[in-house]
């Protein structure tokens, strides 16, 4: 299985997102952001960091980046992207997910492990997965997820919520969200599911010595599901 | 502008440094030169009031690639890798400026470690803030810890360990210490002395602007009511520059294009054109017109003095510089060709087709003042007689509840949450530890690191205070199962033309250097700050020591939550029952006075390395220094981690209750065992006379002291935990 990972300037998970997916079997290659062409590719990641160090909008000068029409045409033939915390606030820009990621409701970055409950499984995301919890990490200042009403509406509609925060138990409640995220939303899907943006790094728990596991679980899962 | 002495004064020299000037260059300098003068010749850069003492220190030791003198010092990690690290204080920006001051701290210290070819994988902290109650520490906290996280998060560089206290001695002069490690393969280090003539110099980073103008000699002076005037002095820090520096030099560092390189930081340009030079015996000559500029107008003078950040200078191979110049475009950066070496011996400068200054680097360097400032001994005080009564009266769970939820014991974790601790995915223990731990990446191997201060201590008794600060980094790092290799220190001070302050510094680092020898634990870096003073008031003496280790197999590393119920836990190392000092006697008897507990560093060896013998042959499930709090409130942490009850049933000691469990002597231990190794683990110990004793039984919950103080985990996490959120809400 072949994946490709972009580093923009100022992306700093993107090594982490190499070493993961290769622990878990895929064929990974970096591709540069001012690269024309994807190689050919069964996923790609748009990894964490602070892509043009953030300093306009999260994620906006990224999604402007050269390699990005390539990315943004490739999910709209369907391939998969998948975007993982500054990935997904590059994905929101694109407009190939909906919504906004605003500053953290205490204005602070917050770095803790978190549960999160998986909505749907009809995807190549999460089918197969023997779990509707997962204890994932999260290290972000922008992950409060918002979108209006009518957007809302079409999203839960379609069942494009992906992940929502919680607890160990599943339970979804204002307590157990760490940013001020509408409806707990930690990650969304496009229409068609092959566009996946979240804020939490399964890349970072990928060993027992880790944060914890539940990453490796998402990764086997995921290789074999696009297989 | 024609110079004169008054000038000269107003630049932060002293009458005598601008006569030694005059009467070496045989001229009056222009303003550029006594610009160059004074930026090199302030405390921050020329150690002179230091140097003479730290002379004395241990640098050296088998594992030791680089001691001080270089960006930052290096150790051998053995497998042909290489650890580069170093500890830098911020202080006087950060008081100035919280949240740009911290920020360029950080920065700072990240970029004088991958100036030597290094990747930075961890950072750590050690920041001190005035009382609770003064007004300005609540948004100084915020902003520093912003600052900090700020720059280290969008690095990508977790901050793994850290340390935070609070005392009214630093109302007026907070410090900020921040910590970088790196990790380099041993025969790609590159280093600052410039070699061979007619050598292109390179200018690459951000512009020049003016920022930071006289930034080194502002932290070379004490704060009075003007200090809000000094904000311009402060440097604005970019921290995404910095990330595509750090990528576009570790690319050009990959080849064989770099001859020497030194990153712009105090003072600039100045420092690091004239240290290259200076460490290569040869000249350098600038053309001023070429340094890339933010601004209109900079003359020589700014362009010299700015403290703009994400700058190196470089010194490149002839005919390396179209190489170099691919690498700096393709990541968006300025790059120019400066100057050159030349055999003349001289720095040069050209602006606008004239010389500007030229000045031998000798005289600046080997010129520059050192100073052997009188200072005063101070005598080690008696000790206090406290009465039985007095702490006969007093329950337990009280003075646990007092003790453990005190500003500086409780958790700190609304601070460390704000850092990315596990970025770079080989995060193995997280702040809240002993030591934070990370693997040396694709490999068996970790590294820990800690960072230490017991300004208490020091201001009792400079001397003990000095020696306890190594010796419990030497602690921490044990207690994760790591074998300690080197320190680095950062000595904040008062100001050294007080007898005072500069006896507490003297005697501070002779503590530190008896303990670092007899521990086999060199110092390879460091920074003096002095001037931590507004008006007549200084800090108290705060030498903070970044102690790093090597554990081999990082599948033994030990943490210090309890694991299994059943076990014991003993207490390793002798308890006398040293209360003077102590955070109890400080925060529960309101008692200032009586000399800090005693360090032997005999029983710190030799109870350090049984430990790490325990260690090693499997013996240790979790582990934990005994430090501040003394015993109970080590035994706490180890139950809240852990989630762990304990029945405590203290041993048939003739010491008092209270004394026992919040006496804070030196060289202990807590460690958890396994009931069937306990007669192996005694052995051993007896063997190596280590004294130990048994504390008690782990259980499901509670913590049951001596049968009649029932104290729930759930308390115990309130009292630990709900201070700092709640002073900052």
């Amino acid at each position: 299985m072949k994946s490709s990972v972009i580093t923009f300037p100022g992306s700093n998970c993107d090594r982490d997102m190499d070493v993961a997916l290769k622990k878990f079997g895929f064929n990974n290659k970096m591709v540069w952001h001012d690269d024309n062409e994807l190689p050919k590719s069964d996923l790609v990641v748009l990894p964490g960091g602070f892509s043009y160090g953030d300093y306009l909008r999260c994620g906006s000068m990224a999604s402007k980046s050269k390699i990005m029409q390539s990315v943004i045409n490739f999910a709209k033939s369907g391939g998969l992207v998948m975007g993982i915390c500054n990935g997904f606030q590059i994905l929101v820009e694109t407009g190939l997910v909906p919504g906004v990621l605003l500053r953290n409701k205490y204005l602070e970055f917050i770095c803790k492990n978190v549960f999160v409950k998986l909505d749907n499984k009809e995807n190549a995301y999460f089918k197969n997965l023997n779990k509707d919890i997962l204890e994932f990490h999260i290290a972000h200042n922008e992950g409060n997820y918002f979108c209006t009403k009518d957007q809302l509406k079409e999203i839960k509609d379609n069942n494009q919520i992906a992940i929502y925060y919680c607890n160990s138990e599943g339970k979804i409640e204002d307590q157990y969200n760490p940013n001020g995220s509408i409806k707990n939303i930690a990650g969304i899907f496009n229409k068609e599911k092959n566009v996946l943006g979240m804020m939490p790094h399964p890349e970072r728990m990928i060993d027992q010595s880790l944060s914890g596991e539940d990453g490796s679980i998402f990764f086997k899962n995921l290789i074999n599901n696009i297989k | 502008m024609k110079v004169n002495e008054q000038i000269a004064l107003d630049h932060g020299l002293k009458s005598d440094e601008y006569k030694k000037i005059c009467q070496l260059l045989k001229r009056t300098p222009n303003i550029t030169e006594l610009g160059i003068f004074s930026a090199m010749w302030n405390e921050h850069c020329s150690y002179k009031s230091s140097r003479l003492h730290l002379k004395k220190l241990p640098t050296k030791g088998k594992k030791v690639i680089q001691g001080p003198g270089e960006n930052a010092g290096v150790i051998d990690i053995e497998d042909g890798d290489a650890i580069v690290f170093k500890i830098e204080s911020h202080n006087h920006p950060s008081f100035i400026e919280p949240y740009q001051g911290a920020a360029t701290g950080v920065g700072g210290i990240m970029r004088d470690v991958f100036t030597m070819g290094a990747r930075p994988i961890a950072n750590l902290n050690s920041i001190h803030f005035g009382s609770p109650q003064h007004k300005k520490t609540k948004n100084l906290l915020r902003g520093v810890v912003h600052g900090i996280g700020g720059y280290g998060n969008c690095m990508g560089v977790p901050t793994i360990a850290g340390q935070t206290s609070f005392d009214s001695s630093y109302n007026g002069n907070i410090l900020v210490n921040a910590m970088t490690l790196g990790l380099v393969k041993k025969n790609k280090i590159f280093y600052s002395k410039a070699a061979g003539l007619n050598k292109p110099v390179i200018y690459v980073g951000s512009k020049t602007g003016r920022d930071g103008i006289h930034g080194a000699s502002m932290a070379s002076a004490s704060f009075d009511e003007k200090i809000e005037e000094k904000k311009p002095t402060v440097q604005v820090g970019d921290p995404f520059t910095e990330k595509l520096l750090l990528e576009a030099c570790l690319e050009l560092m990959a080849g064989d294009s770099i001859i020497a390189i030194q990153d712009m930081g105090a003072a600039g340009l100045t420092s690091s054109s004239i240290e290259m030079a200076s460490k290569g015996n040869l000249g350098i000559e600038i053309n001023l017109n070429k340094v890339p500029c933010r601004e209109t107008k900079m003359t020589p003078y700014e362009i010299m003095l700015s403290e703009s950040q994400e700058r190196m200078l470089i010194v490149l191979e002839n005919g390396k510089e179209e190489i170099a110049k691919k690498i700096f475009d393709k990541w968006n950066l300025d790059f120019a060709v400066i100057g050159k070496t030349t055999n003349s011996k001289n720095i040069e400068l050209f602006f606008n087709q004239e010389q500007v200054a030229k000045i031998p680097v000798n005289i600046l360097v080997e010129n520059s003042p050192m100073y052997d400032r009188k200072w005063k001994k101070s005598k080690l005080p008696k000790k206090n007689k406290i009465k039985k009564e007095v702490l006969n009266k007093l329950k337990i769970k009280d003075v646990l509840k007092k003790v453990l939820s005190n500003q500086n014991i409780c958790s700190k974790e609304w601070i460390w949450q704000q850092y990315d601790h596990t970025v770079m995915g080989d995060t193995i223990q997280k702040p809240g530890g002993d030591s934070g731990v990370v693997r040396v990446h694709g490999t068996n191997k970790a590294v820990a690191a800690s960072v230490d201060s017991s300004a208490v201590y020091c201001w009792a008794h400079p001397l003990t205070g000095g020696k306890q600060v190594v010796a419990e980094s030497w602690r921490n790092l044990i207690s994760v199962g790591a074998k300690p290799i080197a320190i680095t220190n950062c000595l904040n001070f008062g100001s050294p033309e007080k007898e005072d302050n500069m006896g507490e510094f003297v005697e501070c680092v002779k503590g530190i250097g008896e303990a670092s020898k007899y521990l086999n634990f060199p110092v390879v870096s460091g920074n003096v700050s002095f001037y931590n003073q507004t008006k007549e008031v200084g800090i108290k003496p705060t030498p903070s020591i970044g102690g790093v280790g090597l554990i081999k197999d990082y599948k033994k590393m030990i943490s210090m939550d309890l694991k299994e119920i059943d076990n014991l836990v003993l207490i390793v190392g002798k308890t006398e029952g040293h209360i003077d000092q102590s955070l109890f006697a400080r925060s529960i008897l309101d008692e200032k006075n009586g000399p800090p507990p005693e360090v032997n560093l005999f029983n710190e060896k030799n109870n350090g390395e049984s430990i790490l013998n325990l260690i090693d042959r499997g013996y240790v499930k979790s582990a934990h220094d005994i430090s501040l709090g003394g015993l109970l409130v080590a035994i706490s942490k180890m139950c809240i981690k852990g989630n762990k009850g304990i029945k405590i049933s203290k041993s048939k000691n003739l010491i008092n209750e209270i004394e026992y469990f919040f006496a804070e002597d030196q060289g202990r231990y807590l460690i958890e065992v396994n009931k069937e190794d306990l007669k192996e683990v005694t052995k051993i110990l007896d063997k190596n006379s280590v004294h130990h004793e048994e504390l008690g039984i782990i259980t499901q919950n509670d913590m049951i002291i001596n049968e009649k103080t029932k104290v729930t985990i759930d308390e115990l996490k309130s009292y630990y935990t709900n201070w700092l959120p709640k002073y900052m809400s």
